[in-house]
């Protein structure tokens, strides 16, 4: 979809473009290709002949949906600042053969609206996608009101959810179109469209339900989701060169989870780690754990994440390397796992 | 139906008596229902009882026995906890067998004290969490429009329920958007569970809040059936550029004495005694 950004692009009082590296809400979109694609994603299944009807409240630019708003004005619902509002419009939407999209901030649509979203799409099982986008602590210094740790353990316990991380745009898209007939709700849980590419376009591995094992090993295997799956195999590398044998696998669907791919890597490694940019309780870590427990594996596991606490203040890139969220704090939390399960093995 | 032989329909006294038969209908199916619960919303009920029969017997296009009918009507209830009365009226259009009415919330019965549409033919929303059915009536009427079709949507709200800030959230969009299929009916019995709404948090001015966001008011005697019927048909067939918000002043516990004089009665139970003692006064009411 050839799309023309000229009026995204920030202007002086003379009509020129600003300085290089001048940037405003509409131009910081040209910077985050996973917002736009998602726009590009919905544009396209309008096209397929999807009855697609997509909801902002108030974010079309920081959702990337301008994208998609230019192309289809009449399928895209503009609700303002109502989060709530949205929730519930897209299930009564829902019940006239429409599918609603609602997009939205992660920390507002999976905490302000969980219960518009458990009582109004999932209880009354209405085929509406959610896409929580800015999940996670990617929203840095703008503090905790915009971070979102919680929304995996939330919409996980909710019954009749689907909830996916895709890992990057490409997963994204490819999954969006895996659930497109999908008859219940299903969550979708992204960064901020800025996330490094994992997967190339049509890459068959990607389905829906069934985790990517990227590697497998005898040390370690890594199951890691959403933004963290990119880091995780740079750590993989990086352990790798160090001279241990570790997995990879991307949980990509968190509900249902691949339990089949969990006591695989239970089966083959000597320890298993779970890496998600979310509380260790309750999200991908919780999921895991719940796995083996009721297998009756008693496989070493460590859940590396936000250890049930507010993220401090700061530049994405910084709390993530504070976190050991990216790939050497990864590789890092490993070693020290490694070395301390050697230890207590003795 | 053409506004004239909706007029011609508003003086039918025929019309008129049915709907007032329908309502007493439903206050006695509720008292009936709630003695199997041991527990239910008698008075919540009764204050509304006119305003679905009309809505169901006079006003709604239906078709009986096929609650799925795309181009039917909706009803939405924002005050789910008046179920009980709504599903009498949904077993007498044909759209479920009328002797679940008598397993009402045993074991496994699809009719719970709030309706659930995935379990209840004819129920077309679930409802139980005051404030959030007048968005999805919204998106109802919404996607009326983008998928072409014309029907209205009736949303029932509790006055006490107009606490609820997600309410308002719905309101403005529907102004905004001139949402014309969108009717909100406010039963406005004055209680809440703590007493008077406007002791507890005050609504009023209320027809000003509608209007600032952007609909029409109509105000109605909400238990003058004739009064309801001519106002609820008139703006079906009027023009609809906006949407519109009735009005309608009820009586929290309609029909029955003591439970109009004293708010308690929004949930409650009737040992034998005093049940009989109700029925009488319901069937001798005209």
């Amino acid at each position: 979809m050839n799309l023309n950004t000229e009026s995204l692009i920030p202007r002086g009082p003379d009509g020129q473009p600003l300085a290089e590296g001048t940037w405003h809400i509409p131009s910081m979109l040209l910077k985050s290709p996973g917002l736009l694609a998602l726009g590009t994603h919905l544009g396209a299944l309008v096209d397929e002949g999807e009855p697609v009807v997509v909801l902002t409240p108030d974010l079309s630019y920081s959702n990337g949906l301008w994208a998609f708003r230019e192309r289809h004005p009449d399928r895209f619902l503009q609700l303002g600042v109502s989060e709530q509002n949205s929730v519930s419009v897209a299930a009564g939407l829902a019940t006239t053969g429409l599918r609603p999209y609602v997009t939205g901030f992660a920390s507002f649509l999976a905490l302000l609206c969980c219960e518009q979203i458990r009582t109004d799409l999932a209880y009354t099982r209405q085929p509406v996608r959610l896409v929580g986008h800015h999940a996670g602590i990617v929203f840095g210094f703008y503090g905790t009101s915009h971070h979102a740790t919680e929304d995996i353990a939330i919409m996980r316990t909710i019954a009749n959810m689907t909830v996916v991380a895709p890992a990057d745009h490409v997963a994204l898209g490819a999954l969006m179109r895996a659930y497109r007939d999908h008859p219940l709700p299903v969550y979708f849980r992204m960064g901020r469209g800025r996330e490094p590419i994992v997967y190339d376009e049509g890459d068959e591995r990607i389905r829906p339900g069934k985790a990517v094992v990227h590697a497998t090993g005898a040390d370690l295997t890594i199951i890691a989701t959403g933004t963290s799956v990119y880091p995780s195999l740079r750590a993989a590398e990086e352990l790798r060169a160090a001279g241990h044998d570790v997995g990879v696998i991307d949980m990509h669907t968190i509900k249902p989870l691949d339990a089949d791919a969990v006591l695989a890597a239970a089966e083959r490694s000597r320890a298993l780690m779970t890496v998600e940019e979310h509380n260790v309780l309750g999200g991908l870590g919780g999921a895991v754990a719940e796995t083996l427990t009721e297998h009756g594996i008693g496989v070493p596991l460590m859940r590396h994440g936000v250890r049930d606490e507010y993220a401090l203040i700061g530049p994405p890139t910084h709390l993530y390397r504070h976190y050991r969220l990216d790939g050497p704090g990864i590789a890092h939390e490993a070693r020290a796992y490694l070395e301390r399960i050697t230890r207590d093995a003795r | 139906m053409t506004a004239s032989e909706a007029t011609s329909l508003t003086t039918s006294s025929e019309l008129v008596e049915r709907i007032r038969e329908r309502a007493r209908f439903v206050r006695l199916e509720t008292v009936r229902l709630i003695s199997i619960a041991k527990t239910g919303h008698y008075s919540s009920t009764f204050s509304c009882a006119e305003i679905m029969a009309t809505l169901y017997y006079g006003v709604m296009r239906l078709k009986h026995g096929d609650p799925a009918w795309p181009d039917r009507d909706r009803f939405v209830m924002g005050k789910g906890h008046a179920a009980v009365g709504l599903y009498p009226i949904l077993a007498d259009h044909g759209f479920f067998d009328p002797a679940l009415l008598d397993g009402y919330t045993r074991l496994g019965n699809p009719l719970g004290d709030h309706p659930d549409m995935t379990k209840v033919p004819g129920c077309d929303f679930s409802s139980g969490s005051l404030g959030h059915n007048l968005s999805v009536g919204l998106g109802m009427a919404l996607g009326a429009r983008m998928t072409g079709r014309d029907f209205n949507v009736y949303a029932l709200l509790g006055d006490g329920e107009l606490h609820e800030g997600q309410v308002w959230e719905a309101a403005a969009a529907a102004g905004h958007y001139g949402v014309g299929n969108l009717v909100a009916i406010v039963d406005r019995n004055g209680y809440c569970l703590d007493g008077k709404v406007d002791d507890i948090i005050a609504i009023e001015p209320l027809a000003d809040r509608w209007r600032a966001f952007g609909w029409d008011v109509a105000e109605v005697d909400g238990h003058d059936v004739p009064a309801l019927l001519e106002t609820l048909l008139r703006i079906r067939d009027g023009a609809r550029d906006r949407p519109t918000a009735v009005i309608a002043h009820t009586v929290k516990g309609k029909g029955v004495s003591f439970m109009e004089r004293d708010f308690g009665w929004h949930l409650g139970w009737l040992a034998e005694q005093d049940e009989a003692a109700v029925i009488r006064e319901l069937k001798d009411e005209k």
